[in-house]
């Protein structure tokens, strides 16, 4: 009992981890409220999904700075840090 | 060691030892159940971001309406811009992402055995529960507003036949009558909206009858994105739209919707049209779950949208007090995939992660002019509070052409936010 006690919970911190590194990274869910996820959604702003990873800091790191001209993004760019920036980057730059 | 730490091995242990045990408390993670109550901009895009994070997910939705009806954009439709059918969803894609939709209204919650009981006394099991009711008029409180008034003297802040009934109380009006609106204290859903209504009935007025004229009556002396609004009413509306504030007797202290009056502390105004926003509280089965408090609406902590007054039942959107972040569609869609990533999490024995969430939220002021708002929120003393910093409102000295852009970016979110949760 306790040894298989021990691998249900083994495999339920498995399990858990793998749940947890395949959730969005913090503020990256709430992107798609504006830039579609669905391939059925047309949109002038930009689908994120399978963009360039650096293009998308960069950009990100000129809205926070004003170098790139915004409506909202640049007062939302303002509201993230450097490493949250690269995790949303990678985040939206990664197929799945 | 958590409390929900501490039931998760408790749980392991038991499905280890082969122990049986109710079934509202002992599923394996995979074949957790989710019951998501409210088929809005918060309920069904939990639905969908909790399949989306675990597909193995029992994810049932109870909603009582075949059909979503979208108070953004429903201004539009007051002002003659926008037929109704455009706000209108429904739930068949929702559904054939293997979310079970139930049509049914959720009558009351019992926490201990951890089931909804639907309208018909049937019992919905699950093992966490998120509500997502949106608001409820607080009727009675303001004096002479009642649901028989409401029909009179519409409030159409529960977007679908209240917002064709004033639509068609203007349409019927006679050039040169007077439109009275009334906006409430906060909070209420939609801060920006009355404004954003009071300038599109304003446009209506302007271009199909321009001796009429709008007064807004507020309870408040300030709003959302005030100095926009203000500026371009001076601009595009001058003479037509006046706005009276708490200060200048603008709080209407009761109605009498046979003579189409308000009352203030100052006077009574009678009016052609009127338009009551009024209180309002988190959608009824809040209150009926334990889980709203004395202000009639939800505390919830600010990492999981946990209850705080009754664990295991999370509360996102409208009805949930969150801090620095409005009462926004937008706002409901990003705690909903916060709520759903923490409850995946919960449900895992993981521990949920500090979250962002972000608002934005556009008003047109005309067809062809929008201003929006903007705002990032993170956790702090047990509140979501504005990242210092970020955020604001469009700037005061724009062109003409950025809040055409805007206008069009407003309308792009619809399309964007009503795709994702319901097509």
């Amino acid at each position: 009992m306790p040894n298989a006690a021990a691998a249900v919970i083994g495999l339920a911190l498995i399990t858990a981890a793998a749940v947890a590194s395949a959730q969005p990274p913090a503020g990256a869910a709430s992107c798609t409220g504006c830039h579609p996820s669905s391939a059925r959604i047309s949109s002038p702003v930009p689908r994120l999904s399978g963009l360039d990873r650096d293009a998308i800091a960069r950009a990100m790191q000129e809205f926070r700075s004003g170098q790139r001209a915004a409506t909202v993004m640049d007062r939302l760019a303002k509201g993230f840090t450097d490493d949250e920036i690269q995790a949303i980057a990678a985040w939206y730059a990664t197929p799945r | 060691m958590t409390s929900t730490r501490r039931r998760f091995l408790r749980q392991a242990l038991m499905a280890a030892g082969g122990v049986t045990v109710g079934p509202a408390r002992v599923r394996a993670q995979s074949t957790a159940r989710v019951v998501v109550v409210g088929g809005g901009f918060a309920g069904a895009s939990c639905a969908r971001a909790l399949r989306q994070a675990d597909p193995k997910l029992a994810v049932t939705l109870i909603e009582a309406s075949p059909t979503f009806t979208a108070c953004p954009f429903s201004n539009a439709v007051i002002g003659g811009l926008r037929e109704l059918a455009a706000q209108q969803f429904t739930y068949e894609r929702v559904a054939a992402g293997g979310i079970t939709v139930v049509q049914a209204t959720a009558t009351a919650v019992d926490p201990s055995t951890r089931a909804v009981t639907l309208g018909d006394g049937k019992q919905v099991p699950y093992d966490r529960l998120v509500l997502a009711p949106g608001i409820d008029i607080r009727w009675g409180a303001l004096p002479g507003y009642d649901e028989a008034a409401a029909a009179q003297l519409p409030h159409a802040w529960r977007a679908g036949e209240q917002t064709l009934l004033l639509r068609r109380q203007l349409e019927a009006m006679d050039d040169g009558g007077l439109v009275i609106m009334s906006a409430p204290a906060n909070p209420f859903r939609c801060p920006p909206g009355p404004y954003e209504r009071a300038s599109l009935i304003a446009h209506y007025l302007k271009t199909r009858k321009p001796r009429s004229k709008l007064i807004l009556l507020d309870a408040k002396d300030t709003f959302s994105k005030q100095r926009l609004f203000q500026a371009a009413w001076a601009e595009l509306y001058p003479g037509l739209l006046e706005w009276v504030p708490l200060s200048k007797g603008g709080a209407v202290t009761s109605v009498d919707a046979a003579t189409r009056t308000l009352v203030t502390d100052f006077g009574r105004h009678q009016a052609k049209v009127a338009n009551v926003i009024p209180p309002q509280k988190a959608g009824r089965i809040a209150e009926a779950a334990g889980v709203a408090d004395r202000s009639g609406w939800c505390p919830i902590d600010p990492v999981t949208f946990e209850s705080k007054l009754s664990p295991g039942i999370h509360v996102i959107g409208d009805a949930a007090i969150t801090g620095a972040m409005p009462k926004s569609a937008f706002a409901a869609n990003s705690q909903a995939k916060t709520c759903a990533a923490a409850v995946v999490r919960l449900l895992t024995g993981a521990a949920p992660t500090a979250p962002k969430l972000i608002n934005t939220c556009y008003s047109l002021v005309a067809p062809d002019y929008g201003i929006s708002v903007a705002g990032v929120y993170q956790p702090a003393n047990g509140q979501l509070a504005d990242v210092p910093g970020a955020g604001g409102v469009s700037p005061a000295d724009a062109p003409r052409a950025t809040r055409a852009a805007e206008a069009v970016l407003a309308e792009a979110w619809f399309r964007t936010i009503t795709g994702e949760v319901f097509g």
